[in-house]
């Protein structure tokens, strides 16, 4: 499986095997702007499971319980309030959690005694937390704020370190999707959203780039002079440099999943609900959202946008033109050997052509250049 | 020997840095004794601690914009009030310019909440009487009416009575009692003698209210706790800011509302030239600055300490300027004391205090959360557990994609954790750092980012490899690329941070926090411990040879092993059959007509056949003939 692994890394460096990522992107352009849809329709209709962070409210925790049963908790909190049904929810073992509508401390002070006494702990093993509806507004607030700057600074800085506005567009294009994406997949699923969750969207920005920059390197070291040579188009050296970084992707992908899955793990079967599961999941959907994102949208539409340009487009048709000139004249073997060599080629989709270098080995005579007049 | 040096000296700087930190905290631990804050385990927040954590939004009740400085003078104040109250060890912050965070430690009872909610008021009154800090001296029990207040200089008198009466509680109550009790009927009454005529006159004063300022004691903390001053309509006792005064002082006459803003400024001389004396001046509404002529008008007729006027600001006096001339306008000007001028820092401070009072601020809790410290060490315990296990399985699949490589990502994990504890140590100490559930989370997360910086470096050696360099090359010429690389990703990822830390509210922080840190400590791994160690095994003879299980073997990533292995040495003949086995074993001749048929193959739209097998090239060579009638050109070469 391993040497199975390499290999296909070494096949895809070479291009001797080869995913057409770049030349799909109608495809998942179609894809990407469902799931979009799907996502903001989702999140319209059926809207986002918001804790009580975002509507206000007063929480508590008992620990170290002997049985999770949620009757002796509703009694208490009927004893308090009548006005609204408790949620009550088990943590993990040995812990339940109450959540309640608003209460005064004075209410809530009487609330975490009798709830102490209904699973008999100690009344220090009962955390109380209160809530006003406020704090989420503000959390929002703040991290919509966050997401805008960040945005701003981060174009301007992708900008300057790639030299070409293209690379930015795409990656905070992906980047966009990635977020609508992953809230959308709390919107169909229901997890609860809390200020931990924002903490793991906003956390999705860095990690969605940092993919992103890396595939975006080696597509611009692949692509560098690429405007002084006539062999191949600047959509094949990316897609070239994609499937070059696509081993990469998935391998930093797994390791990155590997640590927030188990934070996951124990977050689901030791801690329940918390600071810890609720940033996990969300980095658990975003971390898969963006590798997938930075393979599939941002490379193509790169490409695309790239394509745009004048000096590229009249690049890419030249390349087109003596490649077809090329085959028509029989000059395919002496186009010029050293440097590029087209081992796939796929005539009928030419942006798809995928050309790569391979090293080593003596072509023998018939490779070196023939004197001519002979 | 040279060159091995010159390749392990950023390893050296490593183990500096790391000496360093580690010997900066122990000689802290060392010296600090029992109460200093260094330690080799980092300081926990609340979250993990156990304790109490108020989120406070100020709200001004006209929906006025709360700037920065208002935010800093609630912060002073509540500081006040918690200190006041006897919590030790509170931590008040604001958090993204606009919140208030009290985080105390162990439980809190209510009155401690409301206290420290309690909105700030700012009141002005008139002074009725001074006096020096502490309770009544029982030696001296003299009738206040007699008693021959301090004229004029009271600011500079104010640190007269420095020393603390060392005298029972008993004896104190009762001289105050001998003293306030003016009708000598036993009974402090609450009413004044006589009805007042104005919020100056004296009768104002109450057997009760005397006796609470002969046992006020202002040279005690918990007395200047403010957030108490409630009592428009009745006289206050109460103490100036810094604790060097005690006064008795007439009902509100005016409240922070009257007044529309402060400034610092510098005083003009007579001849209206600018003087490079701070004062402070203040506007009033034109409502307030009438009400202000008013008692400008009275006050200034009366003698000392009845000319003066008081601002109050959260129960406590913080200036008490003298008034001498009727201030029409609504426009006034605090000078410093005479011959001892407001630096230019007092009067700014002043200005601040007045504008925060000019907005009728009020603290909205905008969360109140109890964590009891049991809850918080299981989290600690099961969020270091799961740090545990995605690092043995962040270990296992490197293992399984990177064989020997593995080792240095383990090694370099462990390197960063070093770097990483070791400045949470260090910042724990020097700032005050605490460590939250958030920032666990954070911390556990950088496992998988850091470890993927390697991985960028890993593949790239690869890559390197299969383009036909030989090993010690590629890790050297890799890492050129591969730096700039992690170099952008990484800037990438400290700019969210830095961003989510700046713009974030409630844990975010803590987490953004540590996600920064672990990518500096990541750059500065790769840097000085991963391409150091990279370059010194490669001259080893299991990593330097591309041994199967180095994860560097150049066989499995596409290439043939020559028997030359480079600086003079070359590969024995076992080792290079064991290197071939699997390889491509054909003959120059044989591989250039595979080839060959390969290209024809490939121009005639049919997926390239792997060379390496024989059946494969059968297959492209049908496949060749059935394809050739298509193209006219083909095959004709």
């Amino acid at each position: 499986m391993v040497s199975r692994f390499a290999q296909l890394g070494n096949d895809l460096y070479t291009g001797r095997r080869s995913y057409d990522f770049v030349g799909r992107l109608r495809l998942w352009l179609a894809i990407a702007g469902i799931l979009v849809l799907l996502s903001v329709g989702l999140l319209l209709t059926r809207g986002l499971n918001a804790g009580i962070e975002f509507t206000g409210g007063s929480s508590f925790t008992i620990s170290g319980v002997t049985s999770t049963d949620s009757a002796p908790a509703e009694e208490a909190v009927a004893e308090i309030t009548t006005s609204h049904v408790p949620q009550v929810a088990v943590l993990g073992t040995d812990s339940v959690r109450v959540q309640t509508e608003q209460l005064t401390s004075q209410e809530s002070e009487e609330l975490a005694l009798l709830l102490a006494q209904a699973y008999d702990v100690e009344p220090s093993e009962v955390t109380s937390s209160f809530v006003g509806p406020q704090w989420g507004a503000d959390v929002t607030q703040k991290a919509v704020t966050a997401l805008v700057v960040f945005l701003v600074l981060v174009t301007l800085v992708m900008t300057l370190y790639f030299r070409a506005w293209t690379m930015a567009a795409a990656a905070v294009l992906a980047l966009l999707s990635d977020i609508v994406v992953t809230v959308g997949v709390y919107a169909l699923s229901g997890f609860e959203v809390s200020p931990a969750s924002v903490i793991g969207f906003l956390t999705i920005l860095g990690y969605s780039l940092y993919d992103t920059v890396v595939v975006f390197d080696k597509v611009r070291e692949n692509t560098e002079g690429i405007l002084d040579q006539s062999r191949i188009t600047y959509g094949e050296a990316s897609n070239l440099a994609v499937n070059q970084t696509v081993v990469r992707s998935i391998n930093t992908s797994v390791v990155g999943l590997l640590p927030i899955g188990s934070i996951l793990f124990v977050g689901v079967y030791l801690l329940g609900a918390g600071t810890l599961r609720d940033i996990a999941l969300a980095l658990f959907i975003g971390l898969i959202v963006s590798t997938a994102s930075s393979i599939f949208l941002a490379a193509p539409i790169e490409v695309a946008l790239r394509g745009r340009q004048q000096r590229f487009h009249d690049h890419t048709a030249r390349v087109l033109q003596s490649r077809r000139a090329a085959s028509a004249g029989s000059a395919g073997s002496e186009e010029d050997p050293q440097e590029f060599r087209v081992t796939v080629s796929d005539v009928q989709d030419e942006d798809a052509r995928v050309v790569g270098t391979v090293p080593g080995g003596h072509r023998g005579q018939a490779a070196q250049p023939r004197r001519k007049g002979r | 020997m040279a060159r091995r040096s010159r390749a392990a000296r950023p390893l050296y700087v490593l183990a500096l840095l790391l000496v360093v930190m580690y010997g900066a905290v122990g000689i802290g631990v060392a010296t600090g004794g029992e109460d200093g804050d260094a330690s080799f385990t980092p300081g926990l927040a609340l979250d993990l601690e156990g304790g109490t954590q108020l989120v406070l939004t100020p709200q001004t009740e006209d929906g006025s914009e709360i700037t920065d400085e208002d935010i800093d003078q609630a912060i002073g104040i509540i500081r006040q009030r918690v200190d006041g109250s006897g919590v030790a060890e509170a931590e008040i912050t604001s958090q993204g310019g606009s919140n208030i965070v009290v985080a105390i430690p162990g439980e809190v009872d209510a009155a401690t909440v409301d206290l420290i909610t309690a909105s700030a008021q700012m009141r002005m009154r008139t002074v009725l009487y001074t006096a020096a800090p502490g309770t009544i001296d029982p030696t001296q029990v003299i009738d206040p009416d007699a008693e021959p207040e301090d004229s004029g200089e009271v600011d500079e008198d104010g640190n007269a009575i420095t020393t603390q009466p060392t005298f029972a509680a008993d004896q104190v109550e009762e001289a105050a009692m001998a003293s306030a009790d003016t009708n000598g009927d036993g009974e402090l009454s609450d009413q004044p003698e006589t009805e007042p005529t104005s919020p100056s006159d004296q009768a104002w004063v109450s057997e009760q209210v005397l006796y609470d300022f002969y046992m006020l004691d202002c040279t005690l903390p918990e007395n200047r706790t403010g957030g108490s001053d409630d009592d428009l309509d009745n006289p206050l006792v109460t103490c100036s800011d810094d604790g060097s005064l005690k006064y008795i002082l007439g009902p509100a006459e005016l409240t922070g509302a009257d007044l529309s803003g402060a400034q610092m400024g510098f005083e003009t001389s007579s001849t209206g030239a600018a003087t490079n004396i701070p004062v402070v001046s203040m506007d009033f509404t034109s409502e307030g600055g009438d009400i202000f002529e008013e008692i400008t008008a009275r006050i200034s007729q009366l003698t000392s300490p009845l000319n003066q006027f008081a601002i109050v600001l959260d129960g406590r006096v913080i200036s008490a300027p003298q008034v001498t001339t009727t201030i029409p306008g609504g426009q006034a000007q605090i000078s410093g004391p005479t011959g001892d001028p407001f630096t230019r820092a007092e009067a700014t401070s002043l200005a601040n205090q007045l504008n925060f009072g000019s907005l009728p601020i009020t603290f909205e809790v905008q969360s109140q959360e109890q964590i009891s410290a049991t809850l918080g060490t299981e989290q600690l315990r099961n969020g270091l557990l799961a740090g545990l296990i995605g690092l043995v399985l962040v270990v296992i699949y490197s293992f399984f994609q990177y064989r020997g490589l593995a080792l240095v990502t383990v090694t370099s994990l462990i390197a960063a954790f070093a770097l990483t504890y070791g400045a949470l140590l260090l910042l724990s100490w020097a700032q005050g750092y605490r460590l939250s559930l958030a920032g666990v989370a954070g911390l556990i997360i950088a496992i998988g980012m850091t470890a993927d910086s390697f991985i960028v470096y890993f593949e790239r050696i690869r890559d390197e490899v299969r383009d036909g360099r030989s090993l010690s090359a590629a890790v050297d010429h890799a890492w050129l690329r591969a730096r700039r690389t992690i170099i952008a990703s990484d800037a990438v990822n400290f700019l969210a941070a830095v961003v989510l830390y700046f713009l974030a509210v409630g844990g975010v922080r803590g987490f953004a926090f540590t996600l920064g840190l672990t990518t500096i400590m990541d750059l500065v791994v790769v840097v000085l411990f991963t391409h150091p160690v990279m370059r010194l095994l490669i001259r080893t003879r299991f990593y330097g040879e591309g041994h199967p299980w180095s994860g560097l073997d150049p066989v499995r990533l596409g290439v043939n092993v020559a028997a030359y292995r480079g600086r003079g040495r070359m590969r024995s003949k076992p080792e290079r059959e064991a290197a071939a086995t699997g390889a491509d074993t054909r003959t120059i001749a044989q591989r250039k007509a595979d080839e060959r048929r390969e290209l024809e193959a490939a121009e005639n739209n049919v997926e390239a056949p792997q060379a390496s097998e024989p059946e494969a090239v059968s297959v492209a060579a049908d496949a060749h003939d059935e394809h050739d009638s298509h193209d006219s050109e083909g095959g004709t070469r």
